[in-house]
């Protein structure tokens, strides 16, 4: 265990109070101090059964949903892969997905994805936003957007409302510094926790610092100054919080570490779960290396593959059994599908106009296929969705209203989730 | 104290160069005193002029008046940031400070861009230039970032002209790391050696966007969506351009790369003629098509994939064709156009074209004129880098104040609206500015810094798992980076006590306790503290009980700590 990481919960509450005691007159550093205080009277227990949650599984490099979630056996795009039956009736997945196959109950795939930006950066941003990339606007993504609705439901909450696992998701954009992505590795060590001074040293420079800070906000710079403030406080809340442990996956029974399986995708899905249940609104968990240009069957079937099988299953099942898949939406998507073409390296290259997506748990349709592509995979043959659709109807699940609104600083509003439509069979 | 790079001021310089130099300011300064109808000295540059008459212009236009000048110090600290990458030291604050020439500003450039301080401010250059041309991945087997920057390093401590520059980096061959016994290293190799998997995407994308400011990597599939004048063929002739050069893996007994060597070959072609050697491409509808160097602007070149030789009878044969890629590159009107926008943008925070690299007819620029003058006149300049810098940071838009005069303001591009430059936009420093600056607060050894910073940075760097190794960094203000001012190694070095320190040398000065906060503040915030930060600071040494030295470890760690230290404002 990283002793650096955090500390043992007894001890950090005994100096959390002690702490508290000295930052009583510390005024200065108002907004994210209070919070701090009144995060210690809220009885966390109560809120922890009310609030909602969402976890983002993001394939990054566009994984190819025609070998995965909606198989063309027998065409000559289908490479490879059988299907197999699931817990499902009438649906059927990847023969490498048989442990996923049988948590599909759970589940609902989107088969009629259908986006026009193919490119990795412009994709990623598209997916996460709802937004094609603007040059004058940054857009929040899922994870900004989602705890930005949902973290004042937890007012327990210490550690930061948006946790990604790994990277590779995309900023706060319009919604500023504070609802930026906390980036965690696997392992979940969070580095320079520890102080290298006494708690009463900390607390007067903590002081001189708010001096500092306020008198630099008081000459109106601009938002940048601010966030620094806010930031810092919640930074200084993070270094004594007990919820720290949660980012330690090490502390679960060696069998459920096992179930999940020992990658880093595993370990991030064990991770998400614990983060969820301490109250944090998003996760996002980054597996990486589906941008398969090359030999793209034989990296499925041996790495790319069993890898999600697992983690996914086991994060299912996990949610499921402990009674909180309810309360959690869980996404599975990459920046958008892969060819129908198999190339001339065995691989299949970039294709955004027809592929797949998955949701499960919160306030989803279970155990459904939505729409279908055509039989050798290349058309979507039924309604086609956005990546707007599909973030309107994740915010449906989770009870987020569709009316809110962003106003941009210079008056322009904006629709949350670029004004998407509802995918209607992901409700009843 | 110590300093691997002395710096000496305060009067003429022991080195001859030195000497030649201060003798001709003083009787710069002389004659310029002399002359009574000469206004302020920054107008004195024709360029300036030229700058402020522009931004001024579309001020009037859109109705919005600029805020007052920044003070002297908040422009000293901005420059030394932005032209050599760090804070200045205390004796450079107060050598500023104490200069009562009227071109006292002239005067500071001049030596921020002279002899005295080449090497720092090529190694920032070189560090932002690192950043451009290969991104923040240290894990790149195919790219060596020490000869990177030994090259990018050389380079513009000889201040190359950035004609000259490109079409170094874009006609490399060599070795693309140093080696005893071997002469082949060129590290300008690093900028192609990693980006030449899959017939070289990369190098044809990451060309055109860096030099070029277009954006063409989309259309390696498809026509661009919506700048009607990138093609998809033209990604592919751009593309063919790049088919003679290969990045050979070069291994030292073991199965580990130890380095790369860019070489140039014959290319036969796609279909085996190599005088009529052509690549193939894929339309979205499964067509296949053939595509030769061309360039962006329509020019062709010849077809062969040859490179230059002559036949027995003496008839030349053949062509280079990323020579050819250079020189076409070099008189494309984009050309200085993109680097200027580029420079601007570092300068004053936006570019006239956002994102930077994006030109195009979807994407005018907010201020064509100037964007177009300033080009022109850079290209005059002979690409004289140092030239283009000096006309920006003696401009008025630059010396603004970046408080605003209200708490909204109409100039906001931070919240999507084009940016005026009525005000200094407020922004985070760079990673590598910060970790300099600390090292200026320790007076820390240079030495061995350049690797440190390496694996300092990398903890902020997270990949994208894509084929084209795109990173993201978490500095940006965001936690991780709060906590790594708070607690880290860094600065705990920066705070330390140890002897011969910076805080040190503060603590041990005869001077009164007021006046060794003052030195902190100067030293971090290149100003004084107020009345109330004062009382502050004796709070914190009422708490100690007369530990002075813990003090101002205390209220250093505040500085260092601060909002007003981390942005560059």
């Amino acid at each position: 265990m990283d002793k650096k990481s955090y500390r043992s919960e007894t001890c950090v509450q005994r100096s959390r109070r002690h702490f508290l005691s000295h930052l009583g007159g510390l005024a200065a550093l108002s907004t994210p101090f209070t919070s701090f205080t009144n995060s210690l009277l809220a009885n966390a227990e109560e809120l922890k059964k009310q609030h909602k949650s969402a976890i983002l599984l993001w394939m990054g490099g566009g994984p190819s949903t025609m070998d995965i979630w909606d198989l063309k056996p027998g065409q000559a795009t289908g490479g490879p892969f059988q299907q197999i039956s699931t817990s499902v009736d009438g649906i059927a997945i990847s023969e490498h997905m048989p442990m996923t196959a049988k948590q599909m109950h759970h589940l609902a795939i989107v088969r009629s994805m259908s986006t026009r930006e193919a490119d990795h950066q412009r994709g990623r941003y598209y997916m996460h936003t709802g937004f094609v990339p603007n040059p004058n606007v940054e857009h929040p993504g899922y994870g900004s957007l989602i705890a930005h609705e949902l973290a004042t439901a937890v007012p327990s909450l210490e550690i930061p409302p948006f946790v990604s696992v790994g990277g590779g998701s995309v900023g706060p954009g319009f919604l500023g510094t504070t609802w930026a992505p906390f980036v965690v590795s696997s392992q979940g060590d969070v580095k320079n926790l520890e102080s290298s001074v006494s708690q009463e040293r900390l607390v007067s420079r903590l002081q001189m610092l708010a001096a500092i800070e306020n008198r630099f906000i008081q000459e109106r710079r601009g938002q940048l100054p601010e966030d620094h403030r806010e930031v810092v406080g919640k930074s200084v809340q993070l270094m004594s919080s007990s919820q720290l442990a949660a980012f330690q996956v090490s502390e679960e029974p060696a069998s459920v570490q096992e179930r999940y399986g020992e990658t880093d995708f595993g370990r991030g899905c064990l991770m998400a779960r614990r983060l969820v249940e301490v109250g944090v609104p998003f996760v996002e968990v980054n597996l990486g290396g589906w941008d398969n240009h090359s030999n793209i069957f034989g990296t499925l079937a041996d790495q790319r593959l069993p890898n999600l099988d697992r983690a996914m299953s086991a994060l299912i099942a996990d949610l499921a059994d402990r009674g909180i898949l309810d309360t959690t939406a869980v996404i599975w998507m990459g920046e958008f599908g892969r060819t129908p073409t198999i190339n001339g390296n065995g691989g299949r290259d970039h294709w955004a106009r027809s592929w797949s997506a998955v949701v499960g748990g919160a306030g989803f349709n279970r155990g459904v296929v939505v729409g279908e592509t055509s039989a050798d995979g290349r058309e979507v043959a039924s309604e086609p969705y956005s990546s707007q659709d599909l973030m309107t109807s994740v915010l449906k699940a989770l009870d987020i209203s569709l009316e809110t609104t962003f106003r941009a600083k210079n008056g322009r509003p904006m629709k949350i989730a670029n004004g998407g439509q509802v995918i209607p069979g992901l409700f009843s | 104290m110590i300093r691997k790079y002395p710096r000496k001021y305060g009067g003429l310089t022991s080195r001859v160069e030195g000497r030649l130099y201060s003798a001709s300011m003083v009787l710069f300064v002389f004659l310029y005193h002399a002359m009574p109808l000469y206004a302020d000295n920054s107008s004195a540059l024709p360029q300036v002029a030229f700058i402020d008459s522009q931004i001024e212009a579309a001020w009037a236009d859109a109705n919005i008046e600029p805020v007052e000048q920044a003070t002297d110090l908040e422009w000293c600290r901005r420059v030394y940031l932005d032209l050599i990458g760090r804070i200045p030291a205390v004796d450079e604050v107060l050598q500023y400070k104490n200069d009562s020439s009227r071109n006292k500003q002239s005067v500071l450039i001049d030596r921020l861009l002279g002899a005295e301080y080449s090497y720092e401010y090529a190694k920032h250059w070189s560090n932002v230039w690192t950043t451009i041309l290969v991104g923040r991945d240290t894990d790149n087997r195919m790219i060596d970032r020490d000869g990177m920057r030994k090259y990018l390093q050389s380079a513009w401590e000889s201040n190359i002209p950035y004609d000259q520059f490109v079409e170094e980096l874009l006609t490399a061959t060599g070795d693309n790391a140093t080696r005893e016994e071997s002469t082949l290293f060129n590290g300008a190799t690093n900028f192609l050696s990693g980006k030449l998997a899959d017939g070289g995407l990369q190098a044809t994308a990451k060309t055109a966007q860096i030099f070029l400011g277009l954006q063409v990597q989309c259309t390696q599939c498809h026509n661009h969506p919506f700048n009607s004048g990138v093609k998809q063929n033209q990604f592919w002739e751009l593309n063919a351009f790049f088919r003679q050069t290969r990045a050979l893996r070069r291994f030292d007994g073991g199965r580990r790369v130890a380095w790369i060597e860019l070489v140039d070959e014959d290319f036969a072609g796609q279909g085996g003629d190599p005088n009529e050697a052509e690549i193939f491409y894929e339309l979205r509808n499964g067509l296949v098509k053939v595509a030769y160097p061309v360039f962006v602007d329509g020019t062709e070149i010849s077809r062969s994939g040859l490179l230059p030789g002559v036949l027995d009878d003496g008839t030349p044969y053949g062509v280079n064709r990323r020579r050819e890629l250079a020189t076409l590159i070099r008189s494309n009107p984009l050309f200085p156009k993109a680097v200027v926008n580029r420079v601007w943008a570092y300068f004053l925070g936006y570019g006239f074209i956002a994102p930077i690299d994006d030109f195009g007819a979807h994407n005018p620029p907010t201020h064509p004129a100037l964007l177009d003058g300033l080009s022109q006149r850079f290209a005059e300049y002979s690409y004289d880098l140092k030239s283009l810098m000096r006309w920006i940071v003696l401009s008025r838009p630059y010396s603004l104040s970046s408080r605003m005069k209200a708490r909204s303001t109409t100039d906001a591009p931070d919240s999507g609206e084009q940016p005026h430059f009525s005000r200094f936009y407020v922004r985070q420093m760079q990673p590598e500015q910060l970790y300099d600056s600390l090292l200026v607060a320790t007076e820390a050894d240079h030495s061995e810094a350049a690797g440190r910073q390496d694996r300092w940075l990398s903890q902020f760097v997270t990949a994208f798992g894509t084929d084209e190794g795109d990173s993201s960094t978490t500095f940006n203000g965001t936690i991780p980076q709060i906590l790594m001012l708070f607690n880290g190694d860094l600065i705990q070095a920066a705070t330390s006590l140890d002897q011969d320190g910076f805080l040190d040398q503060v603590v041990a000065a005869n001077q009164t306790n007021r006046d060794k906060i003052n030195a902190l503040y100067v030293a971090a915030l290149a100003r004084w503290p107020s009345s109330s930060e004062l009382r502050y600071a004796n709070h914190v040494l009422l708490a100690r009980k007369g530990q002075v030295k813990e003090a101002l470890q205390d209220v250093w760690w505040a500085l260092l700590n601060s909002n007003e230290f981390i942005l560059n404002h």
